[in-house]
């Protein structure tokens, strides 16, 4: 018995994701008192067997360059014919792009129950319980899995990266699959390169409507540049164009749970909240004190986000050396 | 060329969120239902758009739920669609929702399916993938723009930090988000006709139940907020470092 951890990898690298959900299925294992195995499809260049580092006990590796870009179903079909072959009870993907693709069809290719978002360890006290979000950020639940198999897609930046509990070194199995020829062809591919994914960001600055345009947007750049940040905006400003779309957090962009979120020029709409209010930490910078963004806050200054972003970025600068 | 969107009732985004019974049951008392966004905006509208370039397309709605979600059907069939389906179940269980869709995809045999992104009550964005699992079709998740020639059809798709370009041969099955297409108000002769477009209640198949919501709980609520002055920006940024240890 084992619980299997999807190890999700682009361009060589595995990704930060990857490493939670093995942090989380080691702790699980440990809990079950059962092992923790990898599971990648596809080469990285690194050596596999250093991720014993966080508990895995052994990687099973389809070793096959065919397999380093996703496909939803030729991954699921050798993802579930491995869960069976290893006699796992447990599967646990990142819930990113990759894991929203295969965990769904993985967990109805096997009959097993799924929840996705979860954002803690079960509790298996008394049956199987995994607590998710829902209501896009605004309420938890606490999800029982009825079956004898499970799948679990683990929010990003939900559960901390663990080094050094198992035996620091994994040993790598091949995985033999007769991989079928995928039914999607990929016609290209782009990825903003030396940027950090916002879903896997851990300090995060982000505009809206008060920065009145996109020629502005140079104070938010420099102070998420001083921190090394990501940068995200509201809808509005992802519909006007000022901003790509894929910076949209909220309700209906993307919902984001870093260490820090720095909120200029948003007040602080509902469904805004709904995507960042995980965050640990709320900084709100807005000029008008009645912006409900700052009954969501941690810190907050009621300013002109042109004087103070500056000096905001300038003392991040100073104390960075 | 026949297509299907799955259409959700969710609550409205401002809902004001709250459970009772002991928080083991969502609390509607106040709550306006609305489509789920990512159904109505991006899905539905691109399905529709197919539709008026190709008029000898089909296109079906189908939704599961009780008859309290016939409002909400007949909404989406104001914007457009041929006639709509609904399978009479409620549950909050993805694999059996799923299984309920895949088998009227099955017997509608159906070219085209199309879901929203996710709904944004329980947030699962898995019902695509398994229905696509269960009828064992190509699934491309969270398209971002979706063109048809032919049989062929070329999806952009996020990707984590990124986009993709896929081409897939129909039967296919996709998640939409937005920049698929743009939100649509419906008209008056929508809304009159949706009267009369048919809306056809089946019951549900046999299917498992795989997991059960035992709890709701809400977060913990803020502790206030800490503000500082306009003029010391330098001491927030101390904060955050000392304080909040956050860099
Ligand atoms: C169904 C639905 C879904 C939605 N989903 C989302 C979503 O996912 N994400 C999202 O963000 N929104 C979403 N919205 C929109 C949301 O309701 C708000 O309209 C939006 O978040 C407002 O964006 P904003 O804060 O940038 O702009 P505004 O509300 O216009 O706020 C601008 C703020 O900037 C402040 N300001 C102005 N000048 C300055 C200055 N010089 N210095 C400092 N502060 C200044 C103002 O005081 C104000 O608070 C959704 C709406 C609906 C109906």
């Amino acid at each position: 018995m084992s619980v299997l951890i999807f190890i999700d990898h682009s361009e060589g690298q595995v990704k930060k994701v990857s490493l939670e959900a093995l942090s989380y299925g080691a702790a699980l294992a440990g809990q079950l008192g059962v092992s923790a195995e990898g599971i990648l499809l596809g080469t990285v260049g690194m050596d596999l067997s250093t991720l014993g580092r966080f508990g895995a006990k052994k990687i099973h590796q389809a070793a096959q360059e065919g397999l380093n870009h996703l496909d939803a179903q030729v991954y699921a079909k050798i993802i579930a014919d491995a869960v069976t072959a290893t006699g796992a009870t447990v599967v646990i993907f990142p819930n990113n792009f990759s894991g929203k693709a295969v965990a769904p069809r993985v967990a109805a290719r096997l009959k097993a129950g799924l929840v996705s978002g979860a954002v803690a360890l079960p509790d298996t006290a008394n049956g199987f319980v995994v607590k998710k979000t829902v209501f896009s950020g605004k309420a938890f639940a606490h999800v029982a899995l009825n079956t004898p198999l499970k799948v679990i897609a683990l929010n990003p930046n939900s559960y901390p990266i663990r080094e050094g509990e198992g035996s620091g070194s994994a040993e790598v199995v091949a995985l033999s699959v007769t991989a079928t020829a995928p039914k999607v062809k990929v016609v290209s591919a782009t990825q903003a390169t030396g940027e950090v994914p916002l879903t896997e960001a851990e300090l995060v600055v982000s505009g809206g409507r008060g920065l009145k345009g996109p020629e502005n947007w140079g104070i938010i750049e420099d102070l998420a540049k001083a921190l090394g940040a990501a940068t995200a905006c509201s809808r509005p400003v992802a519909d006007s164009g000022w901003r790509p779309h894929h910076e949209h957090v909220g309700q209906t962009g993307i919902a984001i749970a870093p260490n820090l979120y720095i909120a200029i020029g948003i007040s602080g709409a509902i469904q805004h909240l709904a995507g960042v209010n995980r965050s640990k930490v709320i900084v709100v910078i807005n000029k008008d004190p009645e912006a409900p963004f700052f009954k969501a806050a941690d810190y907050g200054i009621v300013g002109d986000a042109f004087e103070v972003v500056p000096k905001m970025t300038e003392a991040v600068k100073k104390l960075k050396g | 060329m026949k297509i299907l969107v799955c259409i959700s009732k969710t609550p409205d985004t401002t809902a004001k969120i709250s459970f009772t019974q002991n928080n083991t049951k969502f609390s509607s008392d106040g709550v306006q239902w609305i489509i789920n966004p990512y159904d109505e905006w991006y899905a539905l509208v691109r399905a529709i758009e197919l539709k008026e370039k190709d008029p000898s397309t089909v296109l079906h709605l189908v939704t599961v739920g009780l008859a309290d979600t016939e409002p909400i059907i007949r909404k989406a069939l104001a914007i457009g669609g041929d006639e709509a389906i609904r399978v009479n179940a409620d549950s909050a269980d993805p694999f059996y929702i799923a299984a309920q869709i895949a088998d009227v995809a099955r017997q509608g045999g159906y070219d085209l399916i199309f879901t929203g992104k996710e709904t944004i009550d329980y947030n699962g964005s898995s019902i695509g993938g398994m229905v696509a699992e269960l009828m064992d079709w190509p699934y491309i998740p969270l398209a971002v723009k979706f063109e048809l020639n032919g049989t062929v059809a070329t999806v952009v798709r996020e990707t984590e930090g990124g986009e993709e370009t896929d081409e897939a041969t129909l039967p296919l099955l996709v998640s939409c988000q937005k920049g698929v297409a743009e939100q649509r108000i419906p008209n008056m002769k929508g809304i009159m006709s949706a009267r009369t477009k048919p809306l056809k209640v089946v019951e549900p198949v046999a299917a498992e139940t795989l997991t059960s919501i035992v709890s709701f709980e809400l977060p913990p609520a803020k502790a206030g907020v800490k503000l500082i002055p306009a003029d010391n920006p330098a001491e927030l940024i101390r904060l955050l470092h000392e304080e909040a240890k956050v860099f």
